[in-house]
């Protein structure tokens, strides 16, 4: 009896682990041949058949990424903006999620239609409106169009993520502390905020990833160099040095590393630790 | 703002003119890009939804498996969905390239003949669509595994009680619990489509022939090649009143199949 059942859990992680190979070997190709180009010569990325491991190494194209653009003053730049703006989106987004989710109100349903709904124009459209706002409260070149919004609100999507979760969470939970005697305030702080702790982490993540690559935000708001972000700098860098892929490759790497450094990290916050509780079963 | 620019000509340049209802009437009637890049945006929607929820909620699963190294293959599987924008676009057009492309080359391994994919009108849009099951380990499948852990293990364990396989455990339980997160997608994910822009503007500029011409690739051309910033706009606010009509509904058929377990949002 013993054996086969050490036989078969043998059998579930071997079929787990050959999915998760292959699945990771199909997603990774691609990302090896950017790998690849990132070390090539112009001449090399294009040629048939393919070259896998570049026949010469062109270390230089990192090497250029830096010194073709102020690296260090737009990671500085990028990173204020960002760490703003998760804090802001966290909170604000959150708050109003609970209000969405939580509270009894007239109306509310429909008006979450219309949080939804600013979603749905396109940005081409509604970039130059905006630009006319920021405008008129002379806000253009600074890093405000940025970064305010995000305490105003943090974006619908982060408000439909956060709702959809602070729906899950037993409603007998926020009666009972409301008989208890519990300020709203207290229930959203105190019961709501550390039962979503996934989702949390989670709209930080996207909020750190979305914020990192913007570059059109900055590319409106902007017009100082000085001021520039990273993703700027590169989408700026592409249109320059357009034929150079091996160094756009390079570029994009780079921009990359930091990602996955922090999913690599973060990880752990919303997957350990967390188990539907106050109410079992 | 934008509202009122769809009721004017409006260049960018000069002040905009009040026309009143002339831009929606011409598309309505007149365009026949307009039928085209509605029809395009519509299978494209279409081809991808399903493919990009269905794939990354899988994706969500194997990824939550609790065996060594996982956190490893998670990171591998949420690395494409980083590489954005232009640099994606360009590492597809070369995966496409029919002669030379991976997609082709794997193809032929297992015997069947490549399509021209980008090249041709009728795989052009399949082509675009499933570019997108590259990135199914970035926003969609990190909310699955952040909702999947909210599941108690105390339902799984009832299911394999009752000789329930996986299979069962899958659609009894995981499928149900992650209900209001699919939901969410679902309605993102068709609103994320009908804006469908950077693949199509980098790799194809809608051709060959139309067939990667969408709604807001029209659009683009429209304001920004054309300056009929006026006329854009009513694109935009008809393209609004579409994904509103389409998630409103979303919201009533999903008072059947959304599953809340704090109880349904009175």
């Amino acid at each position: 009896m013993i054996r086969i059942s050490i036989n078969r859990t043998l059998l579930k992680k071997t079929t787990i682990y050959l999915v998760l190979v292959a699945i990771a070997a199909v997603l990774i190709i691609p990302l090896i041949w950017m790998l690849s180009a990132s070390l090539k010569g112009n001449e090399e990325i294009f040629t048939i058949p393919p070259t896998w491991i570049p026949k010469e190494i062109h270390w230089e194209n990192y090497a250029e990424v830096f010194n073709r653009m102020p690296f260090l003053a737009y990671l500085r730049n990028t990173t204020f903006i960002t760490v703003l703006t998760i804090i802001g989106t966290v909170f604000s987004s959150s708050l109003v999620a609970y209000a969405f989710a939580c509270l009894r109100w007239p109306g509310r349903d429909k008006i979450f239609i219309f949080v939804i709904a600013t979603m749905m124009l396109p940005l081409h459209v509604i970039m130059i409106p905006l630009f006319v706002i920021f405008k008129e409260l002379h806000w253009l070149n600074t890093y405000k169009p940025l970064i305010v919004p995000a305490f105003l609100g943090g974006g619908a999507f982060n408000i439909f993520l956060l709702r959809q979760f602070f729906l899950t969470i037993p409603r007998e939970l926020f009666d009972a502390a409301r008989i208890d005697g519990l300020s709203e305030w207290h229930i959203y702080w105190k019961i709501a905020m550390p039962l979503a702790r996934p989702a949390l982490i989670t709209v930080a993540i996207l909020t750190f990833m979305f914020t990192w690559n913007d570059f059109l935000g900055p590319l409106i708001y902007l017009s100082d160099q000085a001021k520039n972000t990273l993703a700027l700098g590169l989408a700026l860098f592409v249109g320059q040095y357009q034929t150079e892929w091996g160094i756009l490759m390079a570029a994009s790497i780079i921009m990359m590393i930091p990602m996955v450094a922090i999913f690599f990290f973060f990880q752990r916050y919303f997957i350990k630790g967390f188990a539907m509780s106050g109410m079992k079963g | 703002m934008s509202l009122y620019y769809s009721l004017c000509q409006y260049d960018v340049l000069r002040i905009p003119q009040y026309i009143g209802l002339e831009n929606y009437r011409e598309l309505l009637f007149e365009d026949p890009y307009f039928g085209i890049s509605i029809w395009n945006t519509l299978v494209y929607t279409i081809l991808r939804v399903p493919l990009a929820i269905g794939g990354s909620l899988i994706l969500a699963v194997l990824a939550n498996q609790a065996v060594r190294g996982i956190k490893f293959f998670r990171t591998v599987y949420f690395l494409p969905s980083i590489v954005t924008g232009v640099v994606l676009s360009v590492i597809w057009m070369w995966m496409f390239n029919p002669q030379i492309g991976l997609v082709n080359t794997a193809l032929g391994w297992i015997g069947l003949p490549g399509p021209l994919w980008l090249q041709s009108t009728a795989w052009s849009k399949p082509g675009i669509a499933l570019m997108s099951l590259w990135g199914v380990g970035g926003a969609r499948m990190i909310v699955f595994i952040a909702a999947l852990q909210g599941i108690p293990s105390s339902l799984y364990e009832s299911v394999e009680i009752d000789g329930g396989g996986w299979w069962a455990r899958f659609w009894h339980v995981t499928v149900p619990m992650l209900s209001p997160v699919i939901f969410l997608w679902s309605v993102l994910e068709i609103i994320f489509s009908f804006q469908v822009f950077t693949e199509a503007y980098v790799m194809t500029k809608g051709g060959p022939l139309d067939s990667t011409l969408f709604y807001n690739l029209y659009l683009y051309f429209k304001a920004f090649d054309d300056y009929e910033m006026g006329y854009a706009s009513a694109m935009a606010w008809i393209l609004l009143v579409i994904t509103l009509a389409v998630t409103m509904l979303q919201f009533k058929l999903g008072k059947r199949w959304v599953h809340y377990t704090g109880g349904a949002p009175e």
